[in-house]
């Protein structure tokens, strides 16, 4: 239980600090660094979380795939420019007042609500479960949300299309 | 000590939307901004994924893969237009694309 809370307060660490990082820093190459030790404390709290399928495909696709993509495009567009300019906009002020009161109302929520979120924390360390998580993810995919799943797949080949006319020079 | 329940981790994704909601509204760069949405879409993933155990539903996780695929599909997008975008502007700041302002 205990190394449960430990870990549980590293990985927030990891994710909040990396985040607060990410929005900062000057350097996009910092950034994206940053990005990915935040992405990588999400994969850790999905392991706590026993949801070891998406752990691994957290690692997998945003730490091998989006970020390797989002550190090519920063190698390919010349950025040295706008690191010397100044890095946030005029509406800074606004935008963090309009954040905080969102943030109050969302903060007031969850310690009004605490209470009722304690339905099913008896249960939860309980029951063993017969199949692992994979064949269980994959079960619920490809019987109850098949529709969707290749729904899914159509939208990642607009996408595909998409990005690549986009980015050709001359169609 | 309080054990962590589902309150922990709901006080956790809201501090991690709220910080993609600044970088999304105050930054400049264009690539960091496709940053700060990425954090925000993490935190609806950890929503997703913590609700699932409590709920004892696998559907949750399969929620979470969706978002994921969706997340990749806009970073390739917004990344091709930037591409698009610096090659005809020369700038990848937010506040210097004004076309359509007048």
């Amino acid at each position: 239980m205990l190394i449960d809370t430990v870990l549980f307060y590293i990985f927030a660490l990891l994710v909040l600090g990396g985040g607060l990082l990410t929005i900062t820093r000057r350097n996009a190459v910092h950034s994206a660094i940053s990005l990915i030790v935040s992405l990588l404390g999400v994969a850790g709290l999905y392991l706590l979380q026993q949801a070891e399928f998406l752990f691994a495909v957290q690692i997998v696709l945003y730490v091998g795939g989006i970020m390797v993509l989002f550190l090519f495009v920063i190698m390919l567009v010349n950025l040295d420019e706008a690191a010397k300019e100044r890095q946030f906009n005029r509406q800074w002020l606004v935008a963090l007042v309009a954040v905080a009161v969102v943030g109050a109302q969302l903060a007031w929520f969850i310690y009004k609500g605490k209470d009722a979120f304690r339905f099913a924390e008896n249960a939860a360390a309980a029951l063993p479960e017969a199949v692992g998580n994979t064949e269980q993810v994959a079960d619920s995919l490809f019987r109850e949300y098949l529709l969707p799943f290749e729904i899914a797949s159509l939208l990642l080949l607009v996408a595909v299309v998409g990005s690549v006319v986009m980015a050709k020079k001359r169609i | 000590m309080h054990p962590i329940g589902t309150v922990h981790y709901l006080a956790l994704s809201t501090a991690l939307l709220l910080i993609g909601t600044v970088g999304v509204l105050t930054r400049r760069n264009i690539v960091i901004i496709l940053m700060s949405i990425e954090l925000i879409l993490n935190a609806v993933n950890i929503n997703l994924i913590v609700f699932s155990r409590a709920l004892h539903s696998v559907s949750g996780q399969v929620f979470a893969i969706f978002v994921i695929t969706d997340a990749v599909a806009e970073a390739a997008v917004g990344l091709g237009i930037l591409i698009a975008l610096f090659r005809n502007k020369e700038t990848v700041l937010a506040d210097e694309i004004d076309l359509l302002k007048w």
